[in-house]
């Protein structure tokens, strides 16, 4: 039989039962609506992470300081100063290593003109910038001669350019960081949110040297709170894990059987867990979403069996005058067909509407992609040709007496 | 000899065992017959006119249309001898409520897979032929039982079929309709030489054909010229 006239008889089919073929389009209309809603949650979840992972930088570790322990009462991660700037150069030697960054973070207050802003300052060296792919956009970044001769010199976060300095550029003005005058070398590019949620934008970077002895006075001369370390590729990050236990070990003389003062983290492989975990659970709500549609289905299965027996005389009409089985098969098939794609068409409408709003009133990223639509379209056509299937199939096998005879 | 068109012989149908409908049924018809097939209700005339519309199956015997034996065709096949050798005009009209007249007159050709222009303008003609060209879009219940009947006839006309079965065309209608019905089926048997088998009760509907079988407890009782 001819599509045009497929097409036309499932029409004439489906405006004859307007009610009914409303309600049995609603039940793909959820299924589909469902779908979609859940994917743009789950996707855009999903981009949220990959985004933070990419900013994070890649191949990285964090070297933290160890725990003190008082009469027993330990105290957290970094609360004793056992790493130095020595063991960052030591690492940094390492033939698996690319680059090494020791970081001394603090809270400052930072003042230009009358506005002000505290925010975290860090002391650190010029290849934190590589190790965390952190490019400055405006100015230039301090060099090695500044960590040497711990000049007054920063790098600012966005975020504080824009606190401070609102539309003026930040790049050769002076602030003032705890009272003592700062050149603006240079502004870096956006970051966005880390994987917790934090804004990486609002931040100051200072020489290190100039943290240690300037910002913030310190007891242990050449302290520093964690070092990152970023190794050459992803295929030698076990091996430097290896290495870098090492080599503390012996540079902190701790003995077999004794508790590292020390602890390394492999950043990259927590960041992968977090994405792991997103996908899992984007998976999962389209899993459950894909649930109503299956329900869609048996409802498209449901009227087409009733409609099927309703029309048992109509078929018998057909076959008496010379439609075949698979013109019968086809023309019921079409029409399950029909239903469930106009069905998930205004599926797709609503599901994005409700994503829509769901970003609005959520503050969470949403993202519709067009394979989602695509594979909504592709499950909902599957779902009417499966549950289709059989009333087609139903009405197909009737016998051509038995139908015309059939009250 | 030329074959005959119908062919039937030692035909038997039975639902349950021991209860024939049609007991050992024999006769031959030609092309170009019009032969009235008659008997009281539960007489098994109708279940003979849906086996020779290869509408359903006999337990026995042979039936051969145009000789080729019915019982050898899978169902396609027998839809397509259906389709192209066969157009049914019955008792309750049996048109596609849903669809417009010409729509139901094109629907055979539909599946002869003709295509939509060549359907339109073939129903136009035949629904000109049954003199109800003005009511090509309406629906079947906006007209009357003979008006129904004469698109059904279209509607079995359209393939050109060389047999026409008709279960009780007259049985809805009125008897100055249903004569008007008949003078339809004469003036095509006559002028166009299409052999028409006719189911009645009537036997002044009967009394039309020029070949009357007379059907009693599935048997044929007689088969003489009328």
């Amino acid at each position: 039989m001819i599509i045009g006239s497929l097409l036309g008889e499932g029409w004439e089919a489906m405006r004859a039962n307007r009610m009914r073929t409303l309600l049995t389009m609603l039940g793909m209309v959820f299924g589909v609506g469902a779908v979609i809603m859940m994917l743009a949650i789950g996707q855009g979840a999903q981009l949220m992470v990959n985004e933070s992972i990419a900013s994070m930088g890649s191949n990285l570790f964090i070297i933290l300081s160890g725990s003190t322990s008082a009469g027993g009462l330990r105290q957290g991660s970094g609360t004793v100063p056992t790493l130095t700037l020595a063991d960052a150069q030591a690492i940094g030697e390492l033939p698996e290593i690319a680059a090494v960054a020791p970081t001394l973070p603090n809270n400052a207050q930072l003042i230009y003109a009358s506005n002000n802003w505290s925010t975290q300052v860090s002391g650190t060296t010029p290849a934190y910038l590589e190790v965390r792919e952190w490019p400055v956009i405006s100015g230039e970044a301090f060099s090695d001669s500044d960590i040497r001769s711990a000049t007054r010199v920063l790098l600012m976060g966005q975020t504080v350019a824009r606190n401070l300095f609102g539309d003026e550029n930040p790049v050769g003005k002076m602030v003032r960081v705890k009272n003592s005058p700062f050149l603006v070398l240079g502004i870096l590019s956006s970051k966005g949110q880390s994987l917790d949620g934090r804004d990486q934008d609002d931040t100051v970077f200072v020489p290190i040297t100039t943290a240690q002895r300037q910002l913030f006075g310190n007891q242990f001369p050449g302290m520093v709170r964690f070092v990152m370390v970023k190794a050459k590729s992803a295929e030698v990050m076990d091996k430097a894990e290896r290495s870098m236990n090492e080599l503390l070990k012996v540079r902190h003389r701790i003995h077999p059987g004794q508790e590292d003062d020390f602890s390394v983290r492999n950043l990259t492989a927590v960041a992968q867990a977090a994405a792991g975990t997103t996908k899992a659970m984007s998976t999962m709500l389209g899993a459950i979403a894909s649930v109503s549609l299956l329900v869609g289905g048996i409802g498209i299965m449901n009227i087409m069996l009733v409609s099927v027996t309703e029309r048992t005389r109509e078929i018998g009409i057909r076959m008496a005058i010379g439609a075949r089985r698979r013109d019968i098969l086809l023309q019921f098939l079409f029409e399950a067909v029909m239903i469930s794609l106009a069905g998930s068409f205004i599926g797709v409408v609503v599901g994005i509407a409700c994503a829509y709003f769901f970003s609005r009133f959520n503050d969470a990223l949403v993202v519709v992609t067009l394979s989602s639509v695509l594979l909504a379209f592709g499950v909902a056509v599957a779902v009417g040709v499966f549950f289709g299937f059989y009333p087609a199939r139903k009405a197909a096998d009737l016998k051509p007496i038995e139908a015309l005879r059939f009250q | 000899m030329e074959r005959p068109l119908i062919s039937v012989s030692g035909l038997s149908k039975y639902y349950l065992e021991n209860m024939p409908v049609l007991k050992d049924v024999s006769f031959n018809i030609e092309s170009g017959e019009f032969v009235a097939i008659m008997g009281h209700s539960g007489s098994g005339k109708s279940t003979l006119m849906n086996i020779l519309g290869c509408l359903d199956t006999a337990t026995d015997g042979h039936y051969y249309l145009e000789g080729r034996d019915t019982a050898a065709l899978n169902s396609d096949e027998l839809a397509l001898l259906r389709n192209r050798l066969i157009g049914f005009v019955f008792q309750g009209f049996n048109l596609l409520p849903r669809s417009s007249i010409l729509d139901n007159i094109g629907l055979p050709l539909l599946y002869a897979g003709k295509s939509k222009a060549e359907r339109r303008e073939k129903a136009s003609m035949m629904l000109e032929r049954v003199g109800l060209a003005q009511f090509g879009d309406r629906r079947p219940n906006q007209l009357s039982g003979g008006q129904q009947q004469r698109v059904a006839i279209a509607r079995a006309l359209v393939t050109d079929p060389k047999l026409i079965l008709a279960d009780e065309p007259t049985g809805n209608l009125d008897t100055q309709t249903g004569g008007d019905i008949m003078k339809i089926f004469q003036t095509l048997n006559e002028e166009q030489n299409i052999t028409i088998i006719l189911v009645t009760h009537e036997a002044d509907i009967a009394a039309h054909a020029k070949r009357l079988i007379r059907v009693v407890d599935g048997r044929i009782a007689t088969d003489q010229p009328s």
